[in-house]
């Protein structure tokens, strides 16, 4: 993995930090580093984030890599699925002598 | 650790707002006691507000770590100096949650720092107050981060989506922060009268400033409505003073020692203590920059920044370096 250091400004560049609390987990958002490149931004979010056995795992992704969805297009990115009520199992009403399938 | 009630600055002027829908939407998230999240629409002087209120408990985290550092190479046992090893690189890490936090903002942490630096920004008061004795590293832990608890537990529900769930992670760890301070101070009354009397003095230094942390008095706190009304403040500096006091005097009893307050004492009407009156000159003057430390304080941070300058200068280099070798291989 190699990013493009931050080398022209007086600033490392950010990143954002990503710790596994354990195997069968995901991985989840916790904050976010300064460092100059991926292999310091690793060992900087651990000594931040994992002070206490908070992961087995950390994922630092540059923050300028990542792309988010914008605030006000909420409404139509995600309202069209609150009307498709049977896309959900209790949508459908069961005899109750079946209805724990 | 934890910030002064930062309402001693006066509050970031409201500008009107252009969008009339943006600030209803605002207002509905803030009155349902719903985060607000660095991407969606904020009043400028929330922004604002936030960017100082946060910086500047980032910039207390960072200069708190002065006091205790001092005693690190003179801790008693090997025991004792890990555990305070351990609580002051804590306070190092919640500062950089709390950088983290203010950046989604839109400061940069070169802003922040350099704010901090030129003396722009503040930082809680009592951190310009000296460690003296071993002692005041156990009251510390018992009284000041006991204060900074009762502070920092209802910012957890704070409106601003990061600032609220770094608070979450910083009140976890506090709590190792204030029993470790009682427990130091526990042996220390089991020991002789010398080791006693040392810790009873170290209390009578610091119980005022401590109970200065929680702010001004209400009714001189004229930003605390607004704080309120945005959800950035939970609690007023009086009625978290009032708590602090009331759970504190019986953990004092229980230690073996006197809070130095003739005043104080239960009132069974009132069902809360009564408690003499603050000095409020000193406070001002500690906040004013005439405190006993805030020369050296400021002093010794701006020195660990420039002389760590050929640190960050050494990571850049390399980084750049181990990029162009990369860079070469590929091509």
């Amino acid at each position: 993995m190699s990013q493009p250091p931050s080398a022209t400004t007086d600033t490392w560049m950010l990143w954002e930090v990503f710790i596994r609390p354990g195997a069968g987990l995901e991985h989840k958002h916790c904050g976010s580093v300064h460092a100059a490149d991926a292999e310091q931004a690793l060992h900087l979010a651990r000594e931040v984030y994992t002070r206490r056995q908070e992961g087995d795992s950390i994922w630092v992704v540059p923050s300028a890599a990542i792309t988010a969805s914008a605030p006000v297009a909420k409404g139509e990115m995600f309202e069209p699925a609150a009307d498709k009520i049977y896309r959900h199992p209790t949508f459908y009403q069961l005899p109750d002598a079946v209805d724990h399938m | 650790m934890y910030t002064q009630a930062m309402d001693t600055a006066p509050i970031e002027a409201g500008q009107p707002t252009a969008n009339a829908q943006a600030q209803q939407h605002f207002d509905q998230v803030i009155d349902s006691q719903g985060y607000i999240e660095p991407q969606d629409w904020m009043p400028e002087a929330y922004r604002k507000t936030l960017v100082r209120q946060i910086s500047q408990h980032a910039h207390s985290e960072v200069v708190g770590m002065q006091p205790e550092g001092n005693w690190i190479s003179r801790a008693p046992s090997l025991k004792r100096k890990a555990i305070l090893l351990a609580k002051v690189q804590d306070e190092g890490g919640h500062a950089l949650y709390l950088y983290s936090a203010a950046e989604t903002l839109g400061t940069t942490r070169d802003q922040m720092l350099d704010a901090l630096h030129t003396g722009r920004a503040k930082y809680s008061s009592i951190f310009n107050y000296p460690t003296l004795t071993w002692a005041d590293v156990g009251v510390i832990g018992w009284l000041v981060d006991g204060a900074a608890i009762m502070n920092q537990v209802p910012l957890c529900r704070c409106s601003f989506g990061p600032y609220a769930r770094a608070m979450v992670r910083v009140c976890r760890e506090e709590s190792f922060h204030q029993r470790q301070g009682y427990d130091a101070l526990m042996a220390m009354m089991r020991g002789t009268q010398a080791q006693r009397d040392m810790v009873q003095e170290s209390v009578n230094r610091w119980w005022w400033p401590v109970l200065m942390m929680f702010g001004p008095p209400d009714s001189e706190s004229p930003n605390s409505a607004q704080g309120m009304r945005w959800g950035i403040k939970r609690v007023t500096n009086d009625e978290l003073r009032q708590k602090f006091i009331d759970a504190t005097v019986p953990q004092a009893q229980v230690l073996g020692v006197s809070l130095p307050d003739p005043d104080l004492r239960w009132n069974e009407a009132r069902g809360q203590h009564d408690f003499g009156a603050i000095n409020w000159d000193e406070f001002w003057q500690v906040v004013g920059g005439n405190g006993p430390c805030n020369r050296e304080r400021l002093a010794t941070r701006v020195l660990a920044h420039t002389s760590g300058a050929w640190v960050r200068d050494a990571a850049t280099a390399h980084a750049n370096k181990a990029h162009a070798r990369r860079q070469a291989k590929v091509a």
